[in-house]
């Protein structure tokens, strides 16, 4: 039971990042639906920049510079993605969906191209720094392995969670970010630069949810390169629905998906064919979510509403 | 009182009105272009040969050899058949992105009428109810979300996404449990296949050729096709001319279903003869942008479907011949598909810089 739920937590951060990271770029107005593509740039840069540097010190890695130069490459990676998603959608206000979309087949694209070129094994060490935990951990038994077993992007993850709530709710920024999302118009009349907050906004959210991928890389997997980051990708903009925008509630949220996502390995005594039925139900879960937020219509858990439409001030 | 001086952006955006369809055509033909050459410099540092080459590959891996020419036309066949499959819904801005599932499942319907019906009715019968029964799936498979987008305004684009991964779960179920190997791969059944019509992809052609004429004219001489535009432009006006908005998404939806249906009827029983997680392929998703590309013209759809199956093509044929990896096909075709979303901007805006005599005019409205 321990080892599920603590595996269900690990493989649910790599939920909560990407989850906040479109959570932030919904609260702006804009369905990034290029989550998926950003997350695979993203655990690519960050392997990428691994290796180069597991390659540069000849393998003798410094624990601290080994965690922290793949976590920086990713933000990049998955800004440079946002970039490209806020430069079509908000200075050129293109489609979204048929933006995100194109964005996913291109970010899963230059990942595959990426990591096809690099030496799993270069990167592939610097797991054990990703997976350092705590070193009282084992000695409180399971309390320690349920609340201190993991690595550093398991805390970084309810971290970033919990800011995000606070500054979306209690400042400033996050207020005025909101009102872009919601109604641009009287945003911008109320004298708040639209298009550099959307700009923003989606930069940060892709950076985040790159972290996304190299978490399920780095953490989860330990270090070995899978080809369905985007499937992850997919779940973690399910995610924003079933926690109805809130990054509080998707620490949660998260690991209740993790845990479905894993369930199926976990129980004993069904068949293989039953097993893929049960594969459905983070799927199946995140419909039902769906239907009854839309069905109970409360004003607090509807998207934002100018989700999806680019803003033209000269436009009434 | 200090005067204070209003200074004019440096550059701003004006909407356009309508622009000529000419000078639209053309601008779509530049961005294509630009695209084309940048995508030739990115191959060319990959596969370190000239552009030449490459493009010489790609044109090679699209019409090199007659096999390679049915190839290409079966493939924007079934391209083209989804992308007119959600072209209805996409009109009308129900943004259906789970084609991929819809067309899983009428392959799936096929395969289960294929694997249990096979050799105990007569072949014709069989034929009937294996046609009825995938476009049924579809149908099914499509109409679920459109209830619940009509009655509670649920997000249909997340329903649509979770809807295709329910699908290939499905897909997996029932291979799992019907092959007792345990291998997970169904021997295909071509003997209950759609019968042949001279080259094996020529039926799949037809039936595509017939679709896009039905769906143009559905969609441009149609009553139906009326109110979905309406629908599509402005849902209160709809509600106003007194047309019953639910009533229209649910029966959109019926129809992209029931032709999503059918690519998987093509996908399954006239081509592949068995079924795997992965017998869409993604192109659920390659559609939506086809089908946007052509502004949701059927008859445009059979450009750009050939634009992207060639693009496709090419850059597996530049993988084969140069070694590299089969991802730059990916990255290919997204950047040409960037290009031309980022080009509808200067078809739609216009870009206005800071004018000279804004200021003469400024001038002379203080005196």
């Amino acid at each position: 039971m321990i080892a599920f739920l603590t595996s269900a937590i690990r493989l649910g951060m790599a939920f909560l990042f990407g989850s906040t990271g479109e959570t932030i770029t919904e609260k702006a107005g804009h369905l990034n639906l290029g989550i998926p593509g950003v997350m695979c740039v993203g655990a690519s840069c960050g392997c990428l920049a691994g290796s180069i540097y597991y390659n540069a010190v000849d393998g003798n890695l410094n624990p601290f510079l080994a965690v922290i130069i793949p976590i920086l490459a990713t933000v990049i990676g998955g800004a440079l993605m946002g970039l490209i998603y806020s430069f079509l959608t908000v200075t050129l206000r293109s489609n979204q969906n048929v933006t995100g979309l194109v964005l996913t087949t291109f970010g899963v694209g230059v990942s595959n191209y990426m990591i096809a070129q690099l030496d799993a094994v270069s990167f592939g060490k610097a797991n054990i720094y990703f997976r350092a935990s705590l070193p009282f951990a084992e000695k409180l038994g399971w309390f320690g392995k349920l609340f201190f077993s993991y690595g550093v992007f398991v805390y970084l993850a309810i971290a970033i969670a919990v800011a995000t709530t606070i500054i979306l709710s209690k400042t400033r920024i996050g207020l005025n970010l909101r009102a872009v999302g919601e109604n641009p118009a009287t945003a911008d009349a109320a004298g708040i630069n639209v298009s550099r907050y959307r700009y923003l906004a989606t930069c940060i959210g892709c950076g985040i949810a790159g972290l996304g991928g190299l978490c399920f890389i780095m953490d989860y997997l330990g270090g070995n390169w899978e080809y369905m980051i985007d499937a992850i990708g997919w779940l973690a903009i399910a995610l924003v629905i079933f926690t109805v925008w809130k990054p509080s509630l998707g620490i949660v949220g998260s690991i209740i998906f993790g845990g479905l996502y894993i369930a199926s390995s976990y129980i004993t005594g069904v068949s293989f064919a039953l097993k893929e039925i049960l594969k459905m139900l983070p799927y199946a879960v995140t419909v039902i979510v769906l239907i009854i937020t839309s069905i109970r219509a409360k004003k607090e858990s509807q998207p934002p509403q100018s989700l999806g439409l680019s803003y033209f001030r000269e436009e009434r | 009182m200090a005067k204070q001086e209003h200074k004019q952006p440096l550059v701003h955006i004006v909407k356009r009105s309508a622009m000529p369809f000419k000078k639209a055509l053309a601008i779509r033909a530049a961005a294509i272009v630009i695209a084309l050459l940048l995508c030739g410099i990115i191959a060319m540092m990959l596969a370190k040969t000239n552009p030449i080459n490459i493009y010489g590959a790609m044109i090679k891996g699209a019409f090199g050899t007659e096999n390679k020419i049915w190839n290409l036309l079966q493939d924007i066949a079934i391209l083209l058949c989804i992308s007119l499959a959600i072209t209805p819904a996409f009109k009308m801005k129900f943004w259906n992105c789970g084609a991929e599932g819809q067309v899983l499942i009428g392959g799936l319907g096929a395969v289960t009428v294929m694997y249990f019906l096979g050799g105990k009715v007569a072949y014709p019968v069989l034929l009937i109810i294996m046609i009825a029964v995938s476009i049924l799936a579809g149908m099914i498979w499509a109409i679920i979300p459109a209830l619940f987008k009509a009655q509670w305004n649920t997000n249909e684009t997340l329903f649509t996404l979770m809807m295709n991964y329910i699908a290939t779960q499905l897909v997996a179920f029932c291979l799992k449990s019907w092959v007792k190997s345990g291998s997970g791969v169904l021997t295909p059944m071509e003997q209950y296949g759609l019968p042949r019509i001279g080259h094996r992809y020529l039926l799949n052609i037809i039936v595509v050729v017939v679709i896009t004429a039905i769906m143009y004219v559905y969609l441009k001489y149609s009553k139906h096709g009326y109110e979905i535009s309406v629908v599509g432009e402005s849902e209160n006006t709809a509600k106003y001319i007194g047309i019953n908005v639910k009533k229209v998404i649910i029966r959109t939806l019926l129809v992209s279903g029931a032709v999503c249906g059918i690519a998987g009827l093509l996908l399954v029983g006239g081509t592949d003869h068995t079924i795997t997680t992965t017998t869409v392929g993604g192109r659920g998703f390659t559609a939506i942008m086809v089908s946007w590309l052509a502004k949701f013209n059927p008859l445009v759809m059979v450009l750009t479907t050939f634009l992207v199956v060639f693009l496709q093509k090419g850059s597996s044929q530049m993988q084969y011949d140069f070694g590299v990896n089969n991802a730059v096909s990916d990255i290919i075709t997204a950047i040409i598909l960037f290009f031309i979303i980022g080009c509808e901007f200067f078809i739609n805006y216009k870009v206005v810089f800071r004018k000279k005599e804004d200021k003469a005019v400024k001038e002379a409205e203080q005196k």
